[in-house]
């Protein structure tokens, strides 16, 4: 398990569990982060407050990756202008794209999706595009340059889980690139499904953020994460069609 | 007219380090784009805004 590390456009992460830093107080990012044991930390980029001195930055553990999304985007051009003002800010070429042209379901726009993925790529960004799971779509990311796919499990905070699970694992299954499930896991426990079925990452925002004890459950999450990927590495058991199959010998009864 | 972050402003003639200033910006965290071109840092003190110019002035929040 120390040798199994999650390696996104040639960067190497020991831990497969993203973090996201929205809907809650910047002061509990440092917290959380420690118990997620998160590596990698998603932002937004929006206008300045000026009255703000603080940055959420001044709260992110050195170390830890900043994966900027460009959220609030609805077509590649405006995603391409935020991921260069992001860069701008000083934190390095990983962006995860997020297109979106509905408000009502937040649905990624595949399409787009790829052209912003293409251009970026070529600038020289890690790109990793939030994406509906499409095998499709998924490969023209691969063509256009995306340093990972993440497919979405069900409608951004919803905390629904792995509404599109038969998708993600044709993905898991087809993509030579690490599938980084991302939006909509709402508990530990479906995490820790998307895991054994083969996911590279969970990425988390909302059910930490909703949660009773944001650190706690960041902390539930990781465990989920790692007992997911060490029983996808073991290699899972198989499932009966019918019937059963008994553990213990079937010789030796006291009745013989 | 100077449009920033969609509102308009008399700040045309003014540097973007006399912008950030005059509104308690630090620049070491916000990007600045005008016209859609981001300007670097090392060119805050000298670009000038022009009458006519949108600009963007963002910074990092929190989000997934």
């Amino acid at each position: 398990m120390d040798n199994d590390k999650l390696i996104i456009g040639g960067h190497e992460f020991h831990s497969r569990f993203i973090l996201g830093s929205g809907k809650y107080s910047m002061r509990l990012i440092e917290a959380a982060v420690r118990d997620a044991g998160a590596e990698i930390i998603t932002l937004a980029v929006r206008r300045a407050n000026t009255k703000q001195q603080e940055s959420i930055l001044d709260y992110i553990p050195e170390g830890v990756t900043l994966l900027p999304n460009t959220s609030g985007a609805r077509t590649a051009e405006e995603a391409v202008r935020i991921a260069r003002l992001a860069r701008e800010l000083g934190c390095g070429d990983f962006v995860k794209i997020e297109i979106m042209r509905d408000s009502k379901y937040l649905l990624p726009d595949n399409q787009e999706t790829v052209r912003a993925t293409e251009i970026l790529a070529k600038e020289g960004f890690v790109v990793m595009p939030y994406m509906y799971p499409d095998l499709n779509v998924a490969r023209d990311l691969v063509n256009a340059g995306a340093a990972a796919v993440m497919p979405l499990a069900s409608p951004i905070g919803s905390n629904k889980g792995l509404a599109s699970k038969e998708f993600i694992q044709i993905l898991i299954d087809e993509i030579d690139l690490p599938i980084i499930v991302d939006a909509g896991i709402g508990r530990p426990s479906q995490a820790c499904e998307a895991m054994e079925m083969g996911a590279a990452a969970i990425m988390a925002n909302t059910a930490l953020a909703t949660a009773g004890d944001l650190s706690m459950m960041a902390s539930a999450f990781r465990q989920a994460i790692e007992a997911g990927r060490k029983a996808y590495l073991a290699g899972l058991g198989r499932v009966l069609t019918r019937g059963a199959s008994a553990s213990d010998p079937l010789t030796g009864f006291l009745h013989d | 007219m100077v449009k920033i972050n969609g509102a308009d402003t008399d700040m045309a003639g003014k540097t973007v380090s006399e912008y950030l200033a005059l509104t308690g910006c630090n620049p070491k965290l916000v990007a600045v784009e005008r016209n859609e071109e981001i300007i670097p840092k090392a060119q805050y003190d000298t670009t000038v805004f022009e009458d006519g110019d949108t600009v963007e002035v963002v910074s990092f929040v929190g989000g997934g």
